[in-house]
């Protein structure tokens, strides 16, 4: 789509993913460019977690081009500037926030004096400086996930992958951490892909990819995608999208397990 | 929520991964061992439990002292073995669902820092759990042995990291913690059945004796009873030494090949 000189944080062409056994991500093309908030967004199941662990390097047989950052997506030079944050929180529950940092920072091979202060403003980011010392598994689910989002920030990473960041968030926190993300983006040149299956986030963000059942539906802003579906929300210019992908399809296959919010 | 001004990215030297980093393989030792200090009645259990059942074994054989020279020679160097198996087994497993092996192997951590930070860990508190054992057994329990305590350490100590290595190995076949812990008498009970405890070796049926060469086990119990009958080194010792430590080294390998950082 764009060459421009830096390449672009993620480019996607003709890729494929199999996972369990089954074609997840079937033929995604689409490209994020540096420094956006791009929105992935789709009904659970969709596939979102297994674009964003092949983006992150951690998914196995992933077929076609997956570019980050200019590299194939897994190359080891990617590890440090890549930041991937999974839907549950993936810290140590018996240790403190702030020894959870610490260790991350110290793998991320920060100094020493760097390391407590990268620390520090991670804690500062995501407002957890006053339990910092709190043990993360007596902490509440709220504050856990964003003890992970907090290890994500370490190294300033160039690209942060975010899978369901906000999701049982209070609406209060779920402001904050979207400031946070338009924050990162402005002031560190940050690219970030925040996934979420609550189509009322899609106006937080710049940039929105729209998947259904392993397909990317659209790739768009927010305002041209409710303007060429001719619809006023997100919402409804995504249940647009899917039924003329449906028409166009196949019978929709039996949804059953859908957990998605998106039906009307 | 506040944020921190940053340099433009691309200022940031690539840190790159390397099989082996001293600094990586500290720190992850230290967060092991911080993470068991948020849980002392698990320490507590880990020093006092061998103590215990020696002490146990003591009034068992009050009649018979040379017995329990020889058979408290010998848990002596069983003990460690089992408890690194069951702590490592579980911790890994634990490292393994909760996502953090994932996020550790998406970062810039070598598998063998992971796999060596453990080691070490559990090294260290092997040590401490054998010094235990052994200072007890020796001057409170008269345990009459002609060798050095230090060679009954040292078996000791080879044994607490093939245990670490057993359960690193055997916690990639495991899906929850009951399946972790039902491979503990899979994978340690036939080797203590079979080490020569409850019968001589030689006066087994042919093939399980065959079966109790192949077993580390049976040389850490070897090595037990050289120091509790030799003054000196013998060639015997080493050779029962080498092959315990030959037998970790290769059970850590084959463990740290069981991390994979792509998964399907």
């Amino acid at each position: 789509m764009m060459n421009n000189h830096p390449p672009p944080a993620v480019r996607a062409d003709g890729l494929h993913v199999v996972r369990g056994g089954r074609q997840v991500l079937t033929d995604l093309a689409f490209t994020v460019p540096r420094g956006s908030v791009t929105g992935l967004l789709g009904p659970s199941g969709c596939g979102k977690t297994t674009l964003m662990r092949a983006i992150a390097g951690t998914q196995a047989r992933v077929t076609g081009t997956l570019e980050v950052l200019g590299r194939p997506a897994g190359s080891a030079a990617l590890r440090p500037r890549l930041g991937y944050v999974t839907q549950s929180p993936s810290v140590y529950a018996d240790l403190t926030a702030r020894q959870n940092l610490d260790y991350f920072a110290a793998v991320l091979g920060l100094p020493g004096a760097e390391r407590g202060r990268q620390v520090e403003a991670a804690l500062a980011d995501v407002d957890l400086t006053g339990r910092a010392d709190s043990l993360t598994g007596q902490m509440s689910g709220g504050q856990r996930s964003r003890v992970s989002l907090a290890v994500a920030l370490l190294g300033t990473p160039e690209l942060l992958v975010l899978d369901e960041p906000t999701v049982g968030l209070d609406p209060v926190l779920r402001r904050d951490l979207w400031q946070l993300f338009h924050r990162l983006a402005e002031e560190r040149g940050t690219t970030l892909l925040i996934s979420s299956h609550v189509m009322d986030e899609a106006d937080r963000c710049e940039r929105l990819l729209l998947m259904r059942a392993g397909e990317l539906l659209a790739e768009d802003t927010p305002e041209a995608l409710r303007r060429t579906t001719a619809e006023g929300t997100v919402e409804s210019a995504f249940l647009h999208l899917v039924d003329r992908a449906r028409a166009a399809d196949e019978p929709w296959p039996a949804h059953t397990g859908q957990k998605g919010r998106t039906t009307p | 929520m506040s944020t921190r001004t940053r340099t433009p990215h691309g200022a940031t030297e690539p840190v790159t991964t390397r099989a082996l980093s001293p600094h990586r393989t500290l720190a992850t030792a230290r967060r092991v061992l911080r993470q068991l200090s948020h849980d002392r009645r698990t320490i507590a259990l880990l020093l006092l439990l061998p103590v215990l059942l020696l002490v146990l074994l003591y009034y068992v054989f009050d009649a018979d002292r040379r017995s329990f020279d020889s058979i408290g020679a010998s848990l002596l160097g069983i003990f460690p073995m089992i408890t690194m198996f069951l702590v490592t087994s579980i911790a890994t497993l634990r490292e393994r669902t909760t996502g953090t092996l994932e996020r550790l192997l998406a970062m810039p951590l070598g598998k063998a820092d992971l796999v060596l930070g453990y080691a070490l860990a559990f090294g260290v508190l092997a040590v401490v759990q054998a010094s235990l054992a052994t200072g007890v057994a020796v001057w409170a329990l008269d345990l009459d042995f002609a060798g050095s305590p230090w060679l009954l350490l040292l078996i000791a100590l080879l044994d607490a990291l093939l245990g670490t290595a057993l359960g690193l190995f055997v916690s990639a076949f495991a899906t929850s913690e009951f399946q972790a812990v039902q491979f503990m008498p899979a994978v340690i009970f036939p080797q203590l059945l079979l080490c020569g405890l409850f019968a001589p070796r030689d006066s087994m049926q042919p093939a399980l004796e065959a079966v109790s060469h192949a077993l580390p086990m049976s040389y850490a119990v070897d090595g037990m009873t050289e120091v509790l009958h030799h003054p000196d080194v013998t060639g015997a010792f080493v050779r029962d030494a080498l092959v315990v430590a030959g037998s970790a080294l290769l059970v850590l390998v084959v463990g740290a090949a069981t991390l994979r950082r792509r998964t399907t």
